[in-house]
């Protein structure tokens, strides 16, 4: 097997949570609380979670928007966890990102052609006319109309916008796109367009992505591997056939049980839980899943689970999973 | 023949705008019978929301307009009706959830005072009633602590136990009809069970009819009876939910089936994708509005007088070509 192409060790970001006069911390917001994993080259995985289960979090804190609390984000085994922004310049071309929200994250007053430009700027690379070149065959590449290059974003509908946002992402030649919920902002028809985009470049450039999304049916799809996380850590992960057909963990088990199935003969046996996700700023005490677990005992509240093998290549963090 | 509660037929709603008159809904026909869910599925702009605001009497005005066609609810037209009648019949008779609960929600007001606000105006209940009607219709919608909370103020609430909020003071007159537009988009996927689930056993106790606005064909499939697909502000198909997703007809609603990503899908094979976009609704074409995206696509598409043909009882389409397909 080759070496991975990102390594993350026991990642932690712990947000301080200011208030009062001075400002003092009061409390910690555990976004991301000790996340392993690792993506080979030419991968795909997916980090699937609900709102605020630190997901985004641990994609910018790979990214290095974040400066995490601690761990190591091991990128070609040099550790961009502890290095400075100086030594992390020639990195950034390696690590890119796509967002959610292609209208916020594509300046309004640039033309597309200056948007796909910088990167090439930033880095010193080519001259004014290699760089024209680059920009139209970027275009190209992710099915957009050469005379694009002269217009501003809000001229664009959702899914060509994140067309442009895959284009910059995708200029400088990286090796690992962390995708941001990129299809969640979009309709149906368009969604389906963008994610055959991103499997057809991740074929011709061996990119490797980490796929950030809530959408289970849509991560699975697209995914190898998939790893689903709750309350800033990681409980489940398995490839992706695996972990629809034999999830162990039982948070996973009811995610996939609560998707509505586009099939009207389909009967959901659904697991309901109970009530919402607790504040990352007090995670209950044990596994942090117990306050909702249909099958949570008075273990689960004292003893926190590590992740453990089910079958190789298919870990969970519950003291209930085995191997089926 | 059961007599249908809301009978809506050749609804067109126009949006004066910066560039011009924009008919974001055209000639929209559907009908709903008693305690039934109807299902109204398509893409942004496709005019679904604007319908349901138009069957309110909610249009922003006054930009927006019914051009013509009616809305026959229970015998009377709602297109006629003057603002002191529907005030009556909105939040008592026909209520409406929204899909953001934080936007629904007066923020500087408590929970409590806008829940009883809505009995004080539809019925007579004495003050210390309508704070027990509250209570108990938190209580049902699954709030804990409902006498706690009807103190606090929605900031105080997370998104689910918002709209669970919104969902109550819905229903909290019990209404014949509930349009729910986009009501779990917002909400993350274990909540979101939790919401379909409750809607659904609240439509059954008290029996209300409900108009399902929705992009999202699992939740059409898991919750409707019938179902409309819309396209550009037109039905482009509409029928009954086995009608949709066993036989669809229209090629807009086969290529929508056909291109979610399903959790039964071989990972990381190309999806089936409808090509190009959405027509500006500022430049429609004269014929068919599918046509620029439509595989099946043939000359005669692109002239004007489609009509819609009905496939079966109840089951129709708006398509020349779907006997061929």
């Amino acid at each position: 097997m080759s070496a991975p192409l990102l390594e993350v060790r026991d990642l932690k970001m712990h947000f301080p949570v200011k208030s009062g006069f001075f400002s003092r911390t009061k409390a910690r917001n555990f976004a991301v609380d000790g996340v392993n994993l690792s993506i080979n080259p030419g991968e795909t995985l997916g980090l699937v979670g609900e709102s605020g289960c630190g997901k985004s979090t641990l994609g910018r804190c790979i990214s290095r928007l974040y400066q995490p609390t601690a761990g190591e984000i091991l990128f070609k085994d040099i550790n961009l966890a502890g290095i400075s922004h100086r030594q992390l310049l020639p990195y950034r071309q390696n690590i890119q990102m796509i967002f959610q929200d292609p209208m916020e994250s594509l300046n309004a007053r640039h033309t597309v052609g200056e948007i796909l430009e910088e990167p090439f700027l930033i880095h010193g690379i080519g001259n004014a006319q290699t760089r024209r070149q680059s920009v139209s065959k970027l275009l190209d590449t992710v099915g957009l109309p050469a005379r694009s290059a002269s217009r501003y974003p809000f001229e664009f509908s959702g899914g060509q916008r994140q067309r442009i946002g895959i284009a910059r992402a995708i200029a400088l030649k990286p090796e690992l796109i962390i995708c941001d919920e990129p299809v969640s902002a979009l309709d149906v028809s368009i969604q389906s367009q963008i994610l055959n985009l991103l499997m057809e470049l991740q074929q011709e450039f061996n990119l490797a992505y980490l796929f950030i999304a809530h959408d289970l049916a849509v991560v699975k799809h697209i995914s190898d591997r998939v790893a689903i996380m709750y309350l800033g850590k990681i409980v489940e992960q398995a490839s992706s056939n695996e972990i629809y057909h034999r999830p162990s963990h039982p948070y996973t088990q009811s995610l996939i049980s609560a998707i509505p199935i586009p099939d009207p003969h389909h009967t959901a046996t659904r697991i309901l839980l109970k009530g919402d996700v607790p504040s990352p700023i007090s995670p209950p005490p044990g596994c942090a899943f117990h306050t909702r677990c249909p099958k949570a005992s008075e273990s689960c509240q004292r003893d926190v689970p590590i992740l453990k093998t089910v079958t190789p290549e298919h870990i969970a963090a519950c003291h209930f999973a085995e191997a089926p | 023949m059961i007599k249908p509660l809301l009978c809506v037929s050749g609804l067109t709603t126009e949006f004066q705008t910066d560039e011009g008159l924009v008919r974001a809904v055209d000639g929209v026909s559907f009908d709903l019978p008693p305690g039934g869910t109807l299902g109204i599925v398509g893409e942004s702009g496709c005019g679904k929301s604007v319908t349901a605001l138009s069957i309110m009497g909610l249009l922003p005005r006054p930009n927006g307009n019914i051009q013509s066609g009616s809305i026959d609810y229970r015998g009377e037209d709602l297109v006629a009706a003057d603002n002191t009648r529907l005030q009556r019949i909105r939040g008592n008779e026909i209520s409406m959830v929204f899909q953001e609960p934080m936007t629904a929600l007066n923020p500087v007001h408590t929970i409590g005072r806008q829940l009883t606000e809505v009995v004080a105006i539809h019925t007579d209940q004495s003050p210390a009633e309508q704070i027990r009607t509250a209570v108990a219709m938190l209580q049902r919608v699954g709030i804990p602590a409902p006498e706690l909370r009807m103190t606090e103020y929605p900031h105080q609430l997370s998104g689910g136990m918002r709209q669970r909020v919104v969902i109550a003071i819905a229903l909290i007159c019990e209404p014949l009809l509930l349009i729910a537009d986009e009501p779990t988009t917002a909400l993350d996927v274990t909540i979101q069970a939790q919401i379909l689930d409750l809607i659904s056993s609240l439509q059954k106790d008290f029996g209300m009819a409900m108009i399902m606005i929705t992009h999202d064909l699992g939740v059409i499939a898991e919750t409707c009876e019938q179902v409309v697909v819309m396209y550009a502000g037109q039905v482009v198909e509409q029928g009954s939910v086995f009608d949709i997703f066993d036989r669809p007809k229209h090629p807009y609603t086969q290529g929508l089936l056909r291109s979610i990503p399903k959790l039964t899908d071989i990972p990381k094979q190309p999806l089936d994708i409808i090509p190009g976009m959405v027509p500006s609704l500022h430049d429609l074409p004269v014929g068919c509005r599918f046509a620029n995206r439509c595989q099946h696509r043939a000359a005669e598409c692109d002239e004007a007088g489609l009509t819609v043909d009905a496939v079966t009882e109840g089951h129709s389409v708006r398509c020349l070509k779907w006997r061929q397909l």
